[in-house]
């Protein structure tokens, strides 16, 4: 029944709706000379010429008031929309300008949240080009020439011309290498088990709608929170170690810590992706697993996850990318240094994040911040390739690989 | 083929003797046909025991999550030496408790409307052929890290914005909000909500999105088939659908809001409490964790202090998203918010 209602239904395209064009003259436009499918319509002409006549009229306004490009475009855009709305509402009525109304102002919301974005990008590639091209950019430590530690009087030697701007990321590149890796294996099992569990396993019970509904919750936990639970956390078990007698690290402060935070931000995400994935795994692929004698264990491996391997690699890659850009929970557990340390246990750890936040916030020297905004426009820029390029991955692991769609 | 079905076979055909032994045959038999798969009943259930520790395991942390906080917040009222200090810790968190939520509620209400006509845009307005394109471009908004926002906000933002506060101050002083002297630096809360506004418009967007995209499709042609315009036909078909789902969307956006740190961290140059969101001071309970914690020893009453206000802050977030959850929930019959 619906079936054939929706054979006979025409498609969007066919009822355009009064804004579309229709070229043929109906008989609507001779019985109602106001319709608003038919007559009445403006020129096509219309709404160039009005924006023309908006900018110019915002032009000569601003430059009365004193002009800048933003007041200016935005006169522009105000005078647009009352010009369109007025016109429109004197020559066809008011239901068609109130339609041309709110088209306009989508219009303008969707470019608004494009100016953001063209800003941002523009202004971290400017001055963040610059700072990549610097020799040993990504090679080096945050060290000057001879291998120490950075320090003012590095910059204002940049200042004054005897060298470019000394000191790189390799260190914070370490770090976010060697966390983000550690929160991933920490993570991944745990999530991609709990996702199993509640496709596999569980029939609706108590535990895993309890389960369901925490993940949900444990999304929203705020990173900052997830920081303060690692440290907190790092606290209380060193304390039991010690007590005991164990080997214990000397102080909380570690990459261990800010890897066992950002789980706290990771495993959710995970386990909602890779359920997602195994959830569309066709029944049909276990029941025939099944029907051979396979075990559940087996048919799960050999499989359910073959199958959607796919899906749930791009899913922790979109984990890995989101955690990667964490700054909260890493300054608050592994803080900053200047130095490479691979040693997850041990000492300060430098990440990309928390090395921009610091060269913005800290200058190396405070009186000449241009090379510390280079290093951290340049940091920036490659962080946020980073992340583009692990999104992208996800994209295409989700395209390319994903299983064949059979011909059922 | 597997030994646990020889073992029932052996029960079935336990009465007769004869029955008894062609059944060992058989599953000796079997045995060796199945000897491959070395790995019986024991793993499978390993297995699903494994799973399901790991179930309990996500809820072991959260639970560890919130006992770690709420134990280690106790000291932020009650010590040992002074008994109960509640007075001081309240008179700690109301600013940072009402600069947080003044901070969102600004950047949700810049956010909101943007973010649903974004979505309206790209549901019912971009030619079909580019909208899921543009979805992907307003996904970028949503991969940069957030201390990026920051430091754009800090850098290039503040600065455009500290004009146009003077020229607000000039007119609309007598509005306690705009009160106060303008910042010269633009570091306000206001320049904090708009970046603010910029990080969770992708979250609004998408969710609003899913849910206008789910519209049934009847509904909409119906409403254009009786000469409603584009307008009136996304008034009456599409918002009644999607009301739930756009609330919710904002609830999500909220709770992002409340504990975005490093864009505040950055912006914002904080100080004591102000009703002027044109001025510097205020600060956020996220920001005020963030610049203080790495610098604070381990036990001490501020350590306990900043882990209190986390346990505070983590208590709104989770009311703010339970909401959101409560009403899609509610309204799960009637709309596509689901």
């Amino acid at each position: 029944m619906t079936q054939s209602t929706k054979d006979k239904t025409p498609t969007a395209s066919s009822v355009q709706g009064p804004a579309g064009p229709s070229t043929e003259v109906d008989p609507a436009q001779i019985i109602r000379p106001k319709s608003l499918t038919a007559g009445n319509r403006l020129p096509k002409w219309f709404m160039p010429a009005v924006l023309a006549g908006a900018a110019v009229l915002g032009a000569a306004i601003s430059s009365a008031i004193g002009f800048t490009i933003t007041l200016w475009l935005i006169l522009t855009a105000i005078l647009y929309v009352i010009g369109v709305y007025t016109i429109t509402r004197i020559k066809v009525g008011p239901r068609k300008a109130t339609d041309m109304l709110w088209r306009n102002l989508v219009y303008i919301a969707f470019v608004l949240a494009l100016i953001p974005l063209v800003s941002v990008i523009y202004s971290v590639s400017v001055v963040g080009f610059q700072g990549l091209t610097n020799p040993g950019f990504l090679t080096s430590e945050f060290v000057d020439a001879d291998g120490r530690r950075m320090r003012s009087s590095v910059d204002q030697g940049t200042e004054a011309g005897e060298h470019g701007v000394m000191g790189g990321i390799a260190h914070a590149l370490v770090g976010s290498l060697a966390i983000t890796l550690t929160a991933t294996i920490i993570s991944v099992p745990i999530g991609l088990l709990t996702s199993i569990y509640l496709v596999e396993y569980a029939r609706g019970g108590p535990l895993s709608r309890g389960i369901t509904f925490f993940v949900d919750v444990m999304t929203g936990i705020p990173s900052i929170v997830a920081g303060l639970f690692g440290a907190a956390a790092m606290v209380f078990f060193l304390g039991i170690g010690n007590s005991l007698g164990l080997p214990m690290p000397s102080q909380s402060r570690m990459g261990l810590t800010a890897a066992v935070a950002l789980c706290v931000l990771m495993i959710p995400v995970v386990v909602r992706t890779t359920e997602e994935m195994l959830r569309v795994v066709p029944n049909e692929l276990r029941e025939a697993s099944y029907a051979l004698g396979v075990r559940k264990w087996r048919t799960i491996l050999k499989v359910v996850i073959p199958t959607a391997i796919s899906g749930i690699a791009a899913g922790v890659t979109l984990a890995v990318a989101r955690v990667i850009g964490e700054t909260a929970p890493i300054l608050i557990t592994a803080g900053m240094t200047e130095f490479i340390n691979w040693n997850m246990v041990s000492g300060w750890m430098a990440t990309l994040p928390v090395f921009i936040y610091e060269q913005f916030t800290r200058p190396t020297d405070p009186n000449f911040s241009d090379p510390s905004h280079q290093r951290a426009w340049g940091a920036a820029l490659v962080l946020i390739m980073i992340v583009m390029t692990l999104n992208l991955i996800a994209r295409l692991v989700a395209h390319f690989f994903a299983p064949k769609k059979t011909g059922r | 083929m597997t030994p646990d079905e020889s073992q029932t076979s052996v029960k079935t055909s336990q009465d007769t003797r004869a029955g008894r032994k062609a059944a060992k045959k058989a599953s000796s038999d079997q045995n060796n046909l199945v000897s491959k798969d070395k790995a019986g009943a024991g793993v499978d259930r390993g297995f699903a025991l494994l799973a399901k520790f790991a179930g309990i395991f996500i809820l072991i942390i959260l639970a560890f999550v919130a006992i770690f906080l709420t134990y280690n917040s106790f000291e932020a009222i009650y010590r040992e030496d002074e008994g109960l200090v509640i007075g001081r810790f309240l008179s700690y968190a109301w600013p940072l408790i009402v600069g947080t939520l003044t901070v969102s509620i600004i950047a949700l209400c810049i956010s909101a409307p943007v973010a649903v006509g974004v979505a309206l845009y790209i549901s019912h307005y971009a030619p079909p052929r580019l909208s899921k394109s543009i979805g992907y471009v307003i996904d970028l908004l949503a991969a940069i890290p957030s201390v990026v926002y920051g430091a754009w906000g800090m850098v290039f933002l503040s600065g455009y914005l500290a004009n146009f506060y003077v020229w607000v101050h000039e007119w609309f002083s007598w509005i306690p909000l705009f009160a106060g002297t303008p910042s010269a630096t633009g570091r306000t809360v206001f320049t904090a909500s708009v970046v603010l506004s910029v990080m969770i418009l992708p979250i609004i967007t998408s969710v609003a999105r899913e849910i206008f995209i789910q519209t049934p499709k009847l509904h909409e042609e119906a409403a254009l088939a009786l000469g409603a315009t584009r307008w009136e036909m996304i008034k009456m078909a599409v918002f009644p659908f999607a009301r739930a789902g756009i609330i919710s969307g904002i609830m999500l956006g909220l709770g992002r809001a409340l504990g975005e740190t490093m864009a505040v961290v950055m912006v914002l140059s904080a100080g004591s409490f102000t009703w002027s969101i044109i001025s510097s001071g205020n600060n956020t309970i996220p920001a005020e964790i963030a610049r203080n914690f790495g610098e604070t020893g381990d036990g001490t009453e501020r350590w306990h202090q900043l882990i209190a206000i986390g346990l505070v802050l983590f208590i709104i977030t989770l009311i703010v998203n339970m909401v959101a959850r409560w009403i899609v929930s509610r309204n799960k019959e009637f709309s596509g918010a689901n």
